[in-house]
């Protein structure tokens, strides 16, 4: 399959004319999805999607196409558009395609062949179990809303006049459980996952389990007092706020001065403890790839170093217009020219477990949930409020839940107010790693 | 798009192992973009998405398939493998025949955007720019977006129906930064209708480029918004969203089977304020989520879910209705072949109530007035549901008086429905949304008029 993208992607490159710059991105996913419900399949999806992305560069400007399938007479047409529109775009003498750099592609074993060959009652049986383990666990689960196991396989080729020729594959699959706990009065929604390249490592116990005390433990959560106070970020939380922060720290955003850390570079922007890292070659890291997305090898990035901002993420239109080279952080699929942005976030770890942390505090909130988070922080300015749920601390102990409040502050003083970070890393199905953080002096505005 | 006799042969082959019922959508999706940023034209793009999706449906089970490849082969193997997905079924073979069925769209298009030169698309693009920069010297960055999709569609069903819909829709949009003494603070504003290019005739896009700067500029005098429980008045249009979310989703025929919403049972029941007429409308004209048919070939309709104030009735898809021996109500809807249909709204708003709005805000002693709300989540099976507000103002003395910054309102939303206690007379639609269900996007619209909750909870950094 790699071998046919490759040669699609040259074949298209070939046809480049006299000072044109052609750049191709050829994709080939295959996935599965089955849901069951009340032990029976309630859908069951197979599919296979292909798709092509043209970029052209000529006389300083830049045109882009795509097409959703690899139809020769379509791939001509896409070709044709992109050099049309290619005469619109501005002059801009720092166009071009990304140059090899000659940093080594790490080689990182991220396809596992027995997604081949799991068979679809195999897919099906899991699913089952997994849902009535899941109704069986707690008295209090009043439905298990719904069940899911998905795989996939992806095959991706980027191939360029510049002499970029690279291509990747990997395959993953997943189940995940929702889960409904209460009854007539009152009812909370959990969600347990478990995540592995190889469906047969899937843990189920572990995705029920997460799903039933993520539901249960907020039964009679109440709506707590506007307060400031000290809360601990469950590990999916911290990844989701990571995610955001990683986008401020792209070089898109700096370079349209877009970027609240511009101008910040080697200052102290968090607390000693915080060491953020983008690291796609790390095999753990669920959005783990070889190669960035115009063919670059990827690499470890430090973005933050002991709390000392270190650097921006680029890929090579931001780095050029920058005086900085592509750190290997452009991000596409086919549908669209390369962004610039993290790809595999974490914290370095620290030592003590989430109830260690829990233990050292008087009156906190251990946050478990947050909604609304995208729409509730201004990635500009800084400024964030978002929709929260979890359990109150008090003297050190997990106590009443609640619900209902939202908690805020600004990006910046977030990271300053950082007093510990967990060692609890997770490598959730996210493009960041989760941990427990816990962050003093936060508003937390209820009743 | 595909011949009649392809289209029943696939439906054939789809049912061969007993399915009760297959459906063929076959989508054909051109879109054109062009983007402007930093002062730049930075690219203009082009995309095309074809294929089918193919389901097959025995018992409660559905088996699925997509294909890109529109050629017989291509088909037939993904009726088979929808066929095999399901597994057997007792309905025994099944012969189909099509009848043709056209339903005129209640959104005529007068220029089809492909057939607009690209010179005039960059030319709006520039136009906006330099109008946003034009409002103040603060504004730092302008960004400036348009967008056209052509989607047409064609449905065929076992059940004889042959159908298709021509689906074009337009969007503009500005953000702007503006720097001050305290920092960078953005303002936006979009518009987009289900129309072709004549939507430049009902708007100048510099209007559009000034309203966005100055909601940035507004926001540099913005003082921390409050925190806790205040009384909130919605400004027409801008508020919609909040209901989309906050009780269109547990409106959704798919939750209340699953029991997982707190509407589940209630039909028949006072669930809102009097004052509350809730209604979702596929029918209307032009607005961003309106459609002749919807992704399941049923005619779009006007549905009234609340009726001052009781649960009349809920949304549905044929899957929903099939269950429970009734008509879908038009809500069946999916983002593209790839998928398969779900209960998704389409324009949903809270009808006009007779106060002037005026009186709303002068009978308000101290509150928030949000007149913009941005992208919000809800958790349906509680209806708890927290709204990012992206331009809102103190309510002082029954004024209107400072800007304040960006926070979440967080509320529940039945609760929400009961307590609204003033509605005003100035209904208008929102901005064009996308509404994420499952995975899936599509677009929606949403309206209100002026209203007030006396208390929703308002998550700001001021303590």
């Amino acid at each position: 399959m790699l071998d046919e993208l490759l040669a699609l992607g040259d074949r298209v490159v070939a046809r480049a004319k006299p000072g044109e710059q052609i750049e191709a991105i050829v994709v080939n996913e295959t996935d599965t999805e089955v849901r069951v419900f009340d032990g029976d399949v309630e859908s069951f999806t197979s599919a296979t999607s292909q798709g092509i992305g043209i970029r052209v560069i000529n006389n300083q400007r830049q045109g882009f196409a795509w097409a959703g399938s690899l139809d020769p007479d379509v791939i001509d047409s896409t070709l044709s558009e992109a050099r049309d529109n290619a005469t619109f775009g501005s002059v801009d003498p720092d166009l071009d395609l990304a140059e090899p750099d000659g940093v080594p592609m790490a080689e990182l074993d991220l396809y596992d062949e027995s997604v081949n060959t799991f068979e679809t009652d195999a897919k099906i049986a899991l699913a089952l179990e997994l849902e009535a383990m899941t109704n069986g666990r707690d008295p209090r689960v009043m439905l298990v809303e719904s069940v899911d196991f998905a795989d996939s396989v992806g095959h991706a080729a980027v191939v360029s006049t510049k002499g970029i020729r690279m291509g990747d594959r990997d395959s993953g699959s997943y189940v995940t459980a929702t889960v409904i706990a209460g009854g007539e009065d009152e009812t909370q929604v959990g969600f347990g996952y478990s995540v592995h390249r190889d469906p047969r490592q899937l843990d189920l116990d572990y995705a029920s389990q997460m799903a039933v005390e993520r539901s249960t433990r907020l039964l009679g959560a109440i709506k707590p007092p506007t307060e400031r106070l000290t809360v601990v970020l469950d590990p999916m939380v911290t990844a989701q706020f990571l995610g955001i922060i990683g986008s401020t720290l792209s070089g898109e955003a700096l370079l349209k001065g877009r970027s609240l850390f511009a101008d910040r570079l080697g200052d102290t922007v968090a607390a000693a403890t915080i060491t953020l890292v983008d690291d796609p070659t790390n095999p753990k890291a669920f959005t783990a790839s070889e190669a960035d997305g115009e063919g670059l090898a990827t690499r470890r990035n430090v973005l933050i170093d002991q709390g000392r901002l270190n650097m921006f993420v680029h890929n090579s239109y931001t780095g050029r217009r920058l005086d900085a080279a592509s750190t290997g952080n452009a991000i596409r699929g086919y549908s669209s020219t390369p962004g610039v942005g993290t790809i595999a976030l974490s914290l370095v770890p620290g030592e003590r477990a989430q109830a260690d942390i829990i233990a050292g505090i008087d009156n906190g909130v251990l946050i478990q949930g947050v909604s609304g988070l995208h729409s509730g922080v201004n990635p500009i300015s800084g400024d964030f409020s978002t929709g929260a749920d979890g359990l109150r601390i008090r003297n050190g102990e997990l106590a009443e839940p609640l619900r209902e409040f939202t908690i805020g502050s600004t990006l910046q003083r977030m990271l300053l107010d950082v007093i510990e970070v967990g060692g609890d890393i997770e490598w959730l199905p996210s493009s960041a790693a989760g941990l427990s953080l816990a962050v003093g002096d936060i508003t937390l505005s209820g009743a | 798009m595909i011949d009649q006799a392809l289209l029943e042969k696939t439906l054939t082959t789809a049912t061969g192992r007993g399915g009760e019922f297959a459906e063929i959508f076959v989508e054909d999706r051109q879109s054109s973009g062009a983007l402007l940023d930093d002062d730049r034209i930075e690219e203009l793009t082009s995309g095309r998405s074809r294929g089918a999706g193919i389901r097959v449906l025995v018992g409660d089970s559905t088996g699925f398939a997509h294909t890109a490849d529109l050629s017989e082969s291509g088909l037939l193997i993904a009726a088979k493998a929808a066929a095999d997905a399901a597994r057997d079924g007792n309905g025994g073979v099944t012969t189909v025949d099509l009848s043709k069925q056209t339903v005129s769209s209640p959104s005529p298009i007068a220029i089809y955007p492909a057939s607009v030169a690209k010179q005039r698309k960059v030319e709006l693009l520039n136009l906006a720019n330099d109008a946003a920069r034009g409002v103040g010297d603060a504004i730092s960055q302008v960004s400036v977006g348009y967008g056209d999709v052509r989607r047409r569609i064609q449905i065929a069903n076992s059940d004889g129906l042959l159908t298709g819909d021509d689906q074009v829709k337009t969007r503009f949009s500005v953000s702007c930064v503006a720097n001050g003494d305290a920092g960078m603070q953005t303002g936006r504003e979009s518009v987009g209708h289900t129309m072709g290019f004549e939507l430049f005739d009902q708007y100048d896009v510099t209007d559009i480029a000034r309203k966005a700067a100055e909601r940035a500029l507004t926001k540099l005098l913005a003082r921390p918004a409050p925190s806790g429980t205040v009384t909130t008045v919605i400004g027409k249009g801008g508020g919609g969203v909040l209901f989309h979310e906050a009780c269109g989703h547990g409106l959704e025929a798919d939750h209340v089977a699953k029991q997982s919403t707190v509407f589940a049972g209630r039909v028949g029941e006072l669930v809102a304020s009097p004052l509350v007429t809730l209604i979702d409308d596929g029918t209307m004209a032009h607005e961003w989520g309106a459609f002749a048919i919807d992704d399941e070939g049923r005619p779009a309709q006007r549905n009234v879910l609340i009726e001052d104030g009781v649960l009349i009735d809920f949304m549905w898809d044929e899957l929903r209705a099939r269950a429970e021996g009734r008509a879908s109500s038009g809500n069946g809807r999916r983002q593209s072949y790839k998928h398969l249909p779900m209960v998704r709204m389409t324009n949903t708003y809270i009808a006009n109530g007779e106060t002037d709005p005026g009186d709303i805000i002068a009978d308000t002693d101290s509150g928030i007035f949000v007149a913009q709300l941005g992208g919000g989540q809800v958790n349906t099976v509680n209806g708890d549901f927290v709204f990012g507000m992206t331009e809102a103002y103190l309510i002082e003395d029954g004024k209107i008086t400072e800007p304040i910054r960006e926070g979440n309102l967080i509320g529940n939303g039945p609760e929400v429905l009961t307590s609204i206690d003033a509605l005003g007379n100035d209904f208008e639609m929102g901005s064009p949304g996308t509404c994420g269900k499952d995975g899936q996007g599509v677009a929606v619209g949403d309206g209100t008029p002026t209203l007030r909750v006396p208390a929703l909870t308002v998550g700001g950094t001021a303590a």
